[in-house]
């Protein structure tokens, strides 16, 4: 495949790996976090830890959609399917991410997808466009678009509001929990892991990919000057995370901390004026938003504008947002934060599992846990030695 | 006044409708029976007209091999094929994964009422065209009828029988270290074709399912591998979940370990860019005309030479072997050179979204 195959040769990673290992100080600590599930992903999928000297350590952020998505967010949307009668319409990863369980049944026991079993109309669509049309092709019905993600999937939603005010749909609707990469990244930066006790050594990050097509490379300048943390903003192909980490083991050796760009095939300093335009005329920041892992962050999510309330799910069904806790024994928040890592949770891999995940980490193939438990389960196992063919 | 004999008007194949009559097992049902079924899968059995087919019994020296397969498949047709075509080519490759020679099958429907008759036709005809492509008629069969909204237009159950040397021993449970895994051609293309159809999608697509039967292709690899295909350990179609859940069911029955080279995989440049672009990985989508083999290692060469020389495993290759693992993970060597582990698939293969 032209153009992709580019970015996964091998024998390109073993020159890019042998140069890592080469410029790797052995007095120096190297731990990285990679911000995206989508780093997160093919760094597991292609093994490129693998590739990476001991001394390199990457951190998984928080940067999965589904992962970071609270159980109350989830509620609301069922709660729209199965009280209100209300056609919800997904990207197909929330599906599995665990509800609040009904009274008296176990955790994990409901979900969207279980929610459907239940006769709750929620349909699975690969984008907001999808959403509209299922509005158009069912007037007398509710419609709810359940918008989640970053920056990357927020223009999509924008447009859609406003196709649908120019059409005037009466019954669309969005359930804004479209969240902000940055403010993230700082809350991060500020937590008392980092900031006060080190027990989260982050000694630079891997800048998001899609998410700075959107906003570019510009607002990440900040925190790499506040911080003096170095920041490479990088694609989504194995080869250009080894990229990444070999320009931030020169930056540290370097001592330098400034925001490079690995990914200039896409990622411009400004970003995607036309997308950000539509973004602000549709949404507005919200004041607070609870993250599953970080908890209420402040300016770190959207809602949108009153201009455009009756596309907005929340003011239309009138809905109040409660905070769920997390099941008392996941992990999820610690391993988002990055003070854990997957395989030090009780529940992985024995009740937690991708078949019935107890953690939204466990769901989306983007999150920690979900990701080591399919792509690197076997590094835990010291008993299984490499084999040679 | 005279006699008139019975007259039933011919069914209107253009325009008609299955309706509950034709489950109810009366006139009507005979009659779609008679002048569909029998007339498009026609053989010497079915034309006998009894409740079940009397078969010749298998010679000395073999044993009979049985299996079976439900077909529920949305759309029914896709690049490529449909259910009818499917679920002879399904039941035909399992009787043909333990070794046999697959010679007849049965096969129930479950009619959702308001299938336009045209339609079933057709299928039909697919089943029937199927059937005597492989050499393996359909010698007894059913039908039901269920109310509309209880199936989705047609089900299609389907059940084969073949006889297999008996010095012949294959299964999933005698994998064992040191063996080498052969796959016969490119994974991923009936899976690709199906979800290119699916309302929600809608992909232009020049990629056709790979359906088709296999025991043409298991034939020629026995009689390569001589009596008893020594060295022979395992058949099996990775249909459902694709090649990597197929890998993990053999390295689970067979308590063993597996390590693939990702390089090593076929996967047409089309698959690999439909599953790129749908966030689906090609080792977990569903094929129909492909089979994996396990053997000893001294026998591989002859055995991945016989596979080539076929039609159907023109494109095989060696794509990995099997480890000593009591933990029976399947482990990959990527295309970057990092190892991963090829897990079970879970749940449906939901695609990504950013």
């Amino acid at each position: 495949m032209k153009y992709v195959d580019e970015f996964r040769d091998g024998a390109l990673a073993a020159k890019i790996a042998a140069r890592i290992a080469r410029e790797v100080q052995p007095a120096r600590r190297y731990h990285f976090m990679e911000f995206c599930g989508g780093h997160t992903h093919a760094i597991s999928r292609y093994g490129v830890a693998e590739l990476l000297p001991p001394a390199v350590r990457m951190i998984h952020g928080p940067g999965c959609p589904v992962c970071v998505l609270p159980v109350g967010r989830i509620d609301q949307a069922i709660g729209l399917a199965l009280q209100r009668g209300a056609i919800v319409c997904t990207y197909g990863d929330t599906m599995r991410v665990p509800a609040s369980p009904a009274a008296g049944a176990a955790p994990g026991a409901l979900s969207m997808i279980k929610a459907k079993a239940l006769g709750a109309d929620i349909r699975m669509v690969y984008s907001a466009a999808d959403a509209l049309k299922t509005a158009r092709a069912h007037p007398a019905r509710e419609v709810v678009f359940f918008a989640i993600g970053f920056e990357t999937t927020t223009p999509p939603t924008a447009l859609a509001v406003l196709q649908a005010a120019a059409e005037g749909l009466a019954n669309f609707s969005v359930l804004c929990c479209h969240v902000l990469t940055p403010s993230a990244i700082t809350h991060i930066l500020q937590s008392p892991e980092v900031r006060r006790y080190g027990t989260v050594p982050i000694d630079g990050f891997i800048g998001p990919a899609h998410v700075s097509v959107v906003i570019g490379s510009q607002p990440y300048e900040h925190f790499a000057e506040e911080y003096a943390k170095p920041v490479v903003i990088a694609g989504f192909e194995p080869l250009d995370v080894l990229q990444a980490v070999a320009m931030l083991v020169r930056q540290v050796n370097d001592g330098r901390h400034e925001v490079e760009n690995e990914f200039s095939r896409a990622v411009t300093r400004a970003g995607n004026l036309a997308a950000q335009r539509v973004v602000a005329d549709v949404f507005e920041l919200r004041s607070s938003f609870e993250w599953r892992g970080l908890g209420e962050v402040p300016y770190s999510a959207l809602r949108i504008r009153a201009a455009y309330a009756a596309f907005d799910a929340e003011r239309r069904f009138g809905l109040h947002y409660t905070p769920v806790a997390d099941h008392r024994q996941c992990e999820c928040g610690a391993i988002l934060r990055g003070v854990r890592r997957p395989a030090d949770c009780r529940l992985f891999g024995t009740v937690c599992t991708p078949e019935s995940p107890i953690g939204s980490c466990m769901v989306s193939s983007e999150g920690a846990c979900a990701a080591h438990y399919q792509y690197g389960r076997f590094r835990d196992a010291p008993s299984v030695a490499a084999p040679s063919a | 006044m005279s006699f008139k004999p019975d007259y039933i008007r011919p069914l209107d194949l253009r325009h008609g409708r299955v309706d509950m009559n034709h489950g109810a097992g009366g006139r009507a049902s005979a009659q779609l029976i008679e002048e569909l079924f029998v007339r498009e899968l026609d053989n010497e059995f079915l034309r006998q007209g009894d409740d079940g087919a009397r078969l010749p019994a298998p010679p000395p020296g073999t044993r009979l091999v049985m299996a079976t397969d439900a077909h529920v498949i949305s759309p029914l047709a896709f690049p490529g094929g449909d259910i009818g075509c499917l679920a002879v080519h399904g039941t035909i490759n399992d009787v043909a994964m333990n070794g046999a020679v697959p010679l007849y099958l049965a096969a129930s429907f479950v009619l959702e009422e308001g299938l336009p008759l045209a339609e079933l036709r057709a299928i039909v005809a697919s089943m029937a065209a199927a059937a005597r492509a492989a050499g393996v008629p359909v010698v007894a069969g059913d039908t039901k009828v269920v109310e509309k909204g209880k199936g989705d237009g047609l089900f299609i159950a389907t059940t084969g029988v073949g006889w297999v040397d008996e010095r012949i021993h294959l299964s999933g449970a005698h994998a064992r270290a040191g063996d080498v895994v052969l796959l016969s051609g490119p994974v991923g293309e009936h899976g690709v074709a199906v979800l290119s159809q699916r309302e929600s999608l809608e992909f232009e697509t020049r990629i056709e399912s790979d359906t088709a039967a296999l025991h043409g292709l298991v034939a020629a690899m026995l009689e390569a591998l001589g009596p008893g295909a020594p060295g022979l350990r395992t058949l099996r179609d990775p249909t459902r979940g694709g090649l990597a859940t197929t890998l993990n069911e053999i390295a689970r029955q067979s308590g063993v370990g597996m390590l693939l080279h990702e390089a090593a995989i076929p996967v047409r440049a089309e698959v690999r860019g439909a599953c790129e672009l749908l966030g689906l990985d090609p080792l977990y989508v569903a094929n129909e005309g492909k089979l994996v083999a396990v053997c000893a290692p001294e026998r591989a060469p002859l055995l991945l030479d016989a596979m080539r020389a076929h039609a159907r495993g023109r494109d095989a290759a060696r794509i990995g072997v099997v480890t000593d693992d009591p933990l029976r993970f399947v482990q990959m060597r990527t295309l970057l050179g990092g190892r991963r582990v090829v897990d079970w698939l879970s749940g449906e293969p939901l695609p990504r979204i950013c």
